[in-house]
């Protein structure tokens, strides 16, 4: 079989390779097949009945009325799903205090049994005929509630109301990383100390497609078949069977159809698809369910939310000796799947960023409050990290007078540097730090920004320029590592090569692809492993029934974990054809040569196509009693360490000191991927990520009232970032491979949203001359700056 | 039970109605008039998303879609004419208002996107009153009358009030007619969430005359005579950066304070009148 190749020598469609998604034909012409789309015979409509209260006591529900209408079949509440034994949804990270203690649960019934604690928890759900029935019907369930004061500010949440009677203070923890008295010593000998109060706002995620369900029992083998928007299928399966309680593993069929993003939202076990699922039991026909809008708002785990303190302390020359920071955690009214791990471990364990920084400590107290749940979000807990890392280093670059890229590269961990362990907890295996800042600074014309700042000024505009050195940590995860730090679960990946006989491949993949573009860059891995075309290639993802198994994906991990299993799961192919071949050519395995999908004889000009091999491994007439058919083979690959993709972001904006409005003139992202296999389709990652990052700087904020009502329930009042919000990003890369997976890679989904926010805040902060604006710097607030800036010289906001 | 003790979901499922579809003004009168509970339906951008949040539970909707008179563009003399049911999207493209009141046009493709200004009528618009709404402010500006199908409304006394106007129960606006200005300028500041205006100001000439319109800033639009005397007196920047803006109506919320929207009146106006 032969391949094109470029001048360049990357084939056309192989690794290197910036290939058309496959999948966007079906996509971009409205084929794609998402949960709503599932249409099973006899379905029956859920509309669930949620808590208009942040929280109270439900005394009575009273279902007669909607009982007694046509076409209602039931109404279901959360006391009737905990009887038939429904166990609560757990959290799967278990993360323990500074004293030793473990973490403090707050019992979460998968619908609310005897009270509520945030406006939209599900307590009970109508199954009708048809979906207008439903909702009329839902309407008619009345619910008797003794309202309770509810505690809503982040703030003041520690000294509120306590909410559950076995969690003083609302804390769920008092978590602890880094060496305090070191941390602390190192400050008592700093010649500067910057601080900085920031506070990381509460995010909506929205993904484009609203989470659905739509669920079958069968009673006659016991068994569930659940359709929903999953990040993670057989993840899905394992909590609701062996933690949920819903049916035993072999008994229960995940998909995760088309899905149409995540961004972290749906990698959690929800309340609905749950119900949806039981409720089919209940009822005895298919039940479906599709979350609207404004129930998205209410009813999705939200994303970051955190106070933090920062102090950092430098020697007279800018090196850094300390750091030290202080967090309050918002994780809503209850521990989402892995609300707990998201503010400690894959936040305090990234607080070295880029640097040699020899102390650090972080304390997190992790805090209820009556919201909804708070979990991982695109980043989840790298971008809190890395807004804490780069905002208090800009601030203490500013009041040094030190250039702010002279004062991050003189605190770099340099290449030589590696593998370098950081004090919070990481290996970091390589890098080149200053590579990717040296390209941004060239492509975001540093050396000539001064003149540009001065041309703006002349027409009365204030230019600011703002970095960001960011690093996360990708690839979740090695099992190991992740166990021993309290993870439910082990983070490997599993990845099948099924080869059929007439010389194509199926390929079967645990991670799972919800706008990534898996069906395209995991052929091009496997297509060039073996040396076909990447049509030969069909990639088969999101359904627990046809996958061997998968923890899915988030953290990302796609490439590093599940195209690194795939990689050992193509070694394994291509060992079983050579011992084929050499069968066949009455020679050794291993004086085989294979190339290009080639099979070659050492020294002879005897050879065979991968093709032939494939149909020989099919039609074994006379294959030896210790070689069996068949050519398929599986792994599971169980990475040695997290992957560290790092860069450098550089944002230059011009602000309008008479209304406040922030125009980005340019934003430059060099990032450091390792080994790309898709240059066009990193690309579009990074693009989405700093369009989400651009709008946690800018636009978005999840606002709760008071009372605990969410104000910013609709598109109307919740900002997301448009297209004419962003300016035309300016992109490029750096490569260090990574030097623990096959591929070299290291991924590339988050990497945007994580770098950006801070070169955001510190170019408006440049801009108008202060120390601090909080997210979202929205018009007001800016306008409010300049106009404070204007009386006096600086000063918080 | 009340309605805020309930809170429920459905896929934008509304509640049931009966549709009509109405073709002359005399039948959309007349099924109004005899429904229990009808309503109106211009371009269903307002009505259609109050339905599906089931904030109003009509028996009846009459569509106005039908009704050839409620529609067409004209001027004659120094009057131009809009009917009612006249998308936003025609507005911003008729070479007819271009001409006349290029200012309005203008504004008409402001507004919110191109789905909303494809459905989006001026009629529903005006009748609509929402403070956050464009056309208002032109209503107030530009000598303006609503002509309905009982009466002719001076276009400065027609808003009343937070979604409140001068039109009865039943009473229909056929279409509106604007005096063409000498010269005329709009300058908006949009929420970047809605793209609706936290302040959009309009600025007309007639004679020498200038007259301010704002809208966005309170419960409806209204004439900014403050600011229209001191411009009268010396149309300069300058003059608008003197006057005093009374907040004490404004809207305060969490998009803008009534502070801040007191500078982005200062603001569009300055943009509007260098428009001019
Ligand atoms: C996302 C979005 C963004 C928007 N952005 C803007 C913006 O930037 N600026 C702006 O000005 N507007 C904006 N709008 C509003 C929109 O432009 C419409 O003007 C508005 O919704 C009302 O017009 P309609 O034709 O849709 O009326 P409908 O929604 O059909 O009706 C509105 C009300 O007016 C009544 N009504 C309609 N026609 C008549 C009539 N002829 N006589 C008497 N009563 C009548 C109806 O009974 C109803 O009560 C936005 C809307 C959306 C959904």
């Amino acid at each position: 079989m032969s391949k094109a190749v470029s001048s360049a020598g990357v084939s056309n469609s192989g690794i290197g390779a910036s290939v058309k998604r496959r999948e966007d034909v079906r996509f971009i012409t409205g084929q794609g097949s998402y949960v709503s789309d599932v249409e099973m015979q006899r379905q029956t409509y859920a509309v669930f009945i949620r808590s208009p209260h942040a929280r109270a006591r439900i005394l009575e529900i009273d279902a007669s009325a909607a009982l007694a209408m046509p076409g209602v079949l039931a109404v279901l509440s959360g006391a009737e799903m905990a009887a038939d034994g429904i166990a609560d949804l757990p959290c799967g990270w278990a993360v323990v205090s500074k004293d030793d203690s473990p973490m403090k649960v707050a019992p979460h019934p998968t619908m609310a049994v005897d009270s509520v604690n945030y406006v939209g928890e599900p307590l009970g759900v109508v199954i009708a005929e048809s979906l207008q029935i439903a909702r009329d019907a839902a309407e008619q369930v009345l619910v008797d509630y003794e309202e309770l004061d509810a505690v809503i500010s982040l703030a003041g949440a520690i000294s509120a109301e306590q909410i559950y009677p076995e969690i003083p203070n609302n804390l769920c923890y008092e978590w602890a990383l880094g060496d305090e008295a070191e941390t602390n010593a190192a400050f008592e000998s700093a010649d500067h100390i910057s601080q900085l109060d920031l506070s990381n706002n509460r995010l909506i995620p929205n993904a484009m497609e609203p989470r659905a369900a739509v669920a079958e029992f069968d009673a006659t083998n016991d068994s569930y078949t659940i359709y929903t928007t999953s990040q993670n299928p057989h993840l899905e399966r394992l909590v609701l069977s062996a933690f949920v309680q819903l049916a035993p593993e072999h008994k229960l069929r995940i998909i995760a159809p088309d899905v149409g993003g995540g961004f972290g939202s749906k990698i959690f076990v929800y309340p609905e698809e749950t119900a949806a699922a039981w409720a089919s039991k209940k009822v005895s026909r298919p039940v479906k369910w599709t979350c609207d809008r404004a129930e998205s708002f209410l009813s999705d785990a939200h994303g970051r939310d955190h106070l933090t303190r920062v102090e950092l302390a430098l020697d007279k020359q800018g090196l850094f000796l300390g750091l030290r920071v202080k967090t309050t955690a918002n994780l809503g009214a209850y521990l989402s799947l892995f609300a707990s791990a998201v503010p400690t471990y894959l936040y305090g364990t990234l607080l070295a960023g880029q640097y040699k920084t020899p102390a650090i400590y972080v304390e997190v107290q992790g805090v209820y409050t009556n919201t909804t749940p708070v979990d991982a979000y695109r980043g989840a807990g790298r971008p809190e990290a890395t807004y804490v890392v780069e905002r208090i280093v800009e601030t203490a670059a500013r009041e040094l007078g030190i250039d702010p890229a002279e004062l991050r590269r003189r605190n770099f961990i340099q290449p030589s540097d590696f593998p370098y362990e950081t004090p919070v907890a990481l290996v970091y295996d390589t890098g080149n730090y200053g590579a990717s800042l040296d390209k941004a600074l060239e492509l975001a014309r540093y050396d000539s920004f001064a003149e540009r700042k001065a041309e703006a000024q002349s027409r009365g505009k204030l230019r600011g320029l703002g970095f960001s050195c960011y690093i996360e940590a990708c690839g979740l995860a090695p099992s190991q590592l992740a166990m021993q730090l309290g993870a439910g679960v082990g983070l490997f990946e599993s990845g099948e090569v099924r080869v059929n006989p007439t010389g194509n491949v199926t390929v079967f993949t645990g991670s799972h692809s919800h706008g990534q573009g898996h069906e395209t860059t995991f052929a091009q891995v496997v297509s060039d492993r073996l040396g076909i075309d990447l049509d030969s290639v069909e990639i088969v993802h999101g359904d627990t029934g046809r996958v061997e198994y998968g923890l899915g994906t988030y953290g990302s991990r796609s490439i590093a974990v599940g195209g690194s299993a795939l990689v050992l799961a193509t070694d394994k192919i291509i060992s079983k054809c050579k011992v084929i071949v050499a069968h066949l050519l009455d020679s050794e395995a291993d004086l085989i040569d294979f190339e290009d999908g080639t099979f070659t004889l050492r020294d002879s000009n005897q050879s065979m196509d991968f093709a032939e091999v494939a149909a020989a491994a099919y039609f074994p007439a006379t294959f030896p009693e210790d070689l069996e058919p068949g050519l398929t083979a599986t792994a599971f690959y169980d990475p040695d360490n997290f992957t560290f993709p790092a860069g450098t972001h550089i944002c230059e904006l011009e602000i309008d000191p008479d209304t406040g409005v922030i125009e980005i003139i340019q934003f430059v992202a060099v990032d450091d991927f390792g080994k790309v296999i898709n240059p066009m389709i990193v690309e579009g990652q990074v693009h989405g990520g700093l369009a989400q990052g651009i709008g946690q700087a800018l636009l978005e904020e999840a606002v709760y009232d008071e009372y605990g009502q969410l104000q910013t329930g609709s598109f109307m009042d919740y900002c997301m970032p448009r297209a004419d919000d962003v300016p035309n990003f300016v992109v490029d890369t750096t490569v260090t491979p990574c030097t623990h997976n096959p591929l070299g890679v290291k991924g590339c989904g988050e990497a945007g949203a994580i770098g950006s926010p801070p070169a955001v805040i510190n170019a408006v902060t440049d801009a108008i001359g202060i120390k601090n604006i909080s997210m979202p710097a929205t018009s007001e607030k800016v306008w409010r700056a300049c106009q404070q800036s204007k009386s006096s010289s600086g000063g918080a906001v | 039970m009340s309605a805020e003790q309930i809170l429920i979901w459905g896929g934008g499922i509304m509640y049931e109605f009966k549709y009509h579809k109405a073709s002359s003004l005399d039948e959309a009168q007349s099924l109004k008039t005899n429904t229990a509970d009808g309503i109106y339906l211009a371009g269903g951008q307002t009505l259609i998303p109050t339905f599906k949040q089931r904030l109003a539970a009509p028996s009846d909707v009459i569509d106005l879609a039908g009704i050839e008179e409620l529609r067409g563009i004209s001027t004659s003399g120094s009057v131009l004419s809009i009917g009612a049911m006249t998308l936003h999207a025609e507005v911003a493209a008729s070479t007819e208002v271009r001409d006349s009141i290029p200012a309005l046009a203008v504004l008409a493709g402001l507004i919110g996107d191109a789905q909303v200004r494809n459905r989006g009528t001026i009629g529903g618009s005006v009748a609509n009153s929402d403070p956050a709404a464009d056309y208002p402010a032109a209503v107030v500006t530009l000598n303006s009358s609503v002509i309905t199908t009982q009466r002719t409304i001076v276009g400065t006394e027609f808003f009343q009030g937070l979604f409140e106007t001068a039109l009865t129960e039943g009473e229909l606006i056929t279409r509106l007619e604007f005096t063409v200005p000498d010269r005329c300028a709009y300058a908006k500041f949009p929420n970047p969430a809605s793209r609706y205006a936290v302040v959009g100001v309009m600025i007309a000439e007639y004679s020498g005359k200038i007259q301010v319109g704002v809208t966005g800033a309170a419960g409806c639009a209204f004439r900014a005579l403050a600011l229209e005397d001191a411009l009268n007196s010396d149309a300069s920047s300058a003059a608008i950066d003197a006057v005093h803006i009374d907040v004490e109506n404004f809207n305060s919320d969490m998009h803008a304070s009534a502070e801040y929207r007191a500078q982005l009146v200062r603001v569009m106006a300055k943009r509007a009148l260098a428009a001019l």
